[in-house]
């Protein structure tokens, strides 16, 4: 399933948070973006979950506005990971991955075979079965992740929308994180991930869009988008682009005066 | 689920037969005691017209104050949260200290509830005014507090100006919130009213399951958040709004009994609803028919026992919370 965007634009309060922005994201590859703190990339992803209204242009969901969808349809076709890794209650965690099932289940219908498959499985592929009956408020940052992951693939999404999914994750969990991305995406999924980090963005994701001041700069793939030129004068950095035994390495090494 | 947990059902059918087995308690207690099978008309009065009225006055104001607790502490995702907080039973009470204040409750009976009810009412339309329809639960809070100062402020000049001793003091009186001596009539005003704003709380449940991961989450499951919002505020509005306009505050309720059941329920605040409902119900009940055993001796008000057993009970919570929250 398609997502994209055309001529986007979204006025947040008084700011015009995104402007006239072209974007799309396909089945089986996951799509990074990237841009400076404030560039509008949390926006961006709350527009393609349909969970802010555009001031200009559409949003494009298999071809239909996203705000036109009947909700609960566009939540079993879309699951949103939001960039807060907060659960209020002292839930299990299988009570959290089972709220992914929620757009499944008629109102007063408690869970059906097929939903506890789902949890079931997606617990088994974020390998959290283990966590299964803990509660959350107890896990480490990594676990949780897992967790919050898994309660996105119950929903069984066509899209997945992740905010900053790797944001204060250990190195072993930013890897098997996005290898988890990957494999999801592989199953014909679209995968969209807002990211900081450039390797990730270079070594996991198909294509990149970067964004600046709410605008897009570039898009495409990681090579063509990570461009020091385009570095500099979007984050202010020099930074270069190597290649280190095959995984490509984008290396922040000075602030620009 | 934990495998030590009680399966939800399980759980379910005990509160109704213990809610069941309250209520016939209530019915049973009394002055007169068993005694009125054998008292012919006048023992069918007392049921009818004394002892049926205060067991399901109790029931439902209960399960009013038991259910919007939980709500409302679902909804703001603050276990601190509780009905009096959105002033709806502030204006309540506002309403019917106004009754008597200004006599008109010694003209006709029926204008204390009336008085609460519309009390209710209109700080529901400010609240709701003020916290506007979309928005977070910081402006709910709020809102909630602004109204909940202005009912208080009113209150205590009401009792500042009234010249009759005997109307503060029925003011006084009224605030402390009893069951004693309601009509059956007066059920028959508020009951509806209760049983609407149930309906609307407990409609809630899969909106507040999925607030447990936050707004933006609980849009993207597919959630009605507009709709969550005004059925919390209406919900507690006509509930609250009624049981406190026919009994007068009662407080710790709606605080505590959501907190003693969350761990019956693995803290999902969906399933929170219906057990907070029954343990709300049980509660007044219990409480109301332990207050007629020791009526020959004492004449204790409902919110005054409340409050006595609450406050420490929240001190208890505190404690907890402490030992919780320590490195």
């Amino acid at each position: 399933m398609n997502i994209e965007t055309r001529n986007l634009s979204v006025r947040l309060k008084s700011r015009e948070a995104l402007r006239e922005l072209f974007f799309e994201a396909h089945p089986g590859e996951v799509t990074a973006v990237i841009g400076p703190n404030g560039a509008g990339k949390t926006t961006l992803l709350r527009a393609l979950a349909g969970l802010v209204a555009p001031s200009g242009g559409v949003v494009l969901l298999d071809g239909v506005e996203v705000g036109s969808w009947e909700p609960r349809a566009r939540a079993r076709a879309l699951a949103y990971l939001p960039q807060e890794r907060t659960v209020h209650w002292a839930l299990s965690a299988r009570a959290v991955v089972a709220l992914g099932r929620l757009p499944y289940q008629p109102a007063g219908a408690g869970e059906s075979p097929a939903d506890a498959a789902a949890i079931t499985g997606a617990l088994a592929t974020m390998r959290a079965a283990d966590l299964a009956d803990r509660p959350v408020l107890a896990m480490s940052g990594g676990e949780l992740a897992r967790v919050l992951v898994a309660r996105a693939l119950a929903q069984e999404p066509r899209v997945l929308l992740a905010d900053e999914p790797v944001a204060g994750l250990d190195p072993l969990h930013q890897l098997t994180l996005f290898q988890h991305l990957v494999a999801i995406a592989a199953e014909g999924r679209t995968v969209v991930v807002a990211l900081h980090d450039l390797s990730l963005a270079a070594r996991f994701c198909h294509r990149i869009l970067l964004m600046h001041q709410g605008r897009s700069v570039a898009t495409g793939t990681p090579q063509e988008v990570l461009q020091p030129d385009r570095l500099a004068s979007v984050y202010g950095i020099d930074a270069c682009y190597r290649d280190i035994d095959g995984i490509p390495v984008v290396l922040p090494r000075a602030v620009l005066p | 689920m934990r495998r030590d947990a009680i399966p939800p059902r399980v759980l379910l059918a005990g509160l109704v037969a213990a809610t069941a087995a309250a209520f016939l308690l209530s019915l049973a207690v009394g002055p007169a005691g068993m005694r009125l099978l054998s008292m012919g008309e006048a023992g069918r009065l007392i049921l009818w017209e004394i002892r049926l009225p205060r067991a399901v006055l109790g029931a439902l104001a209960g399960a009013s104050l038991g259910l919007s607790g939980a709500a409302l502490q679902g909804y703001l995702r603050n276990p601190l949260a509780e009905p009096s907080l959105i002033g709806v039973s502030g204006g309540a009470a506002l309403g019917a200290v106004l009754a008597i204040h200004l006599g008109l409750s010694s003209w006709f009976a029926l204008a204390l509830p009336v008085g609460g009810l519309v009390g209710a009412g209109l700080a529901m339309l400010a609240v709701a005014g003020l916290a506007g329809l979309r928005g977070g639960p910081i402006t709910l809070i709020l809102a909630g507090l602004a109204v909940s100062a202005i009912a208080t402020a009113l209150i205590s000049l009401a009792l500042n100006l009234s010249r009759n001793p005997f109307a503060s003091a029925e003011m006084v009186f009224w605030m402390m919130g009893s069951l004693a001596d309601r009509s059956l009539l007066q059920v028959w005003i508020a009951a509806p009213l209760m049983l609407a704003g149930i309906g609307l709380l407990l409609a809630v449940a899969r909106a507040l399951d999925a607030l447990s991961l936050g707004e933006d989450a609980a849009a993207s499951l597919g959630v009605d958040l507009g709709f969550a919002r005004f059925a919390i505020i209406a919900g507690t509005a006509l509930s609250v709004g009624a049981a406190t306009a026919v009994t007068g505050i009662i407080g710790f309720v709606g605080l505590l009994i959501p907190h003693v059941l969350r761990p019956f329920v693995q803290h999902r605040p969906g399933l929170l609803l219906p057990a907070s409902m029954l343990g709300g119900a049980i509660t007044l009940l219990l409480a109301d028919t332990g207050l007629r055993l020791l009526q020959p001796y004492s004449d204790l008000r409902i919110g005054v026992l409340t409050a006595l057993i609450g406050a420490p009970f929240f001190v208890w919570l505190v404690l907890k919370t402490r030992a919780e929250l320590a490195p």
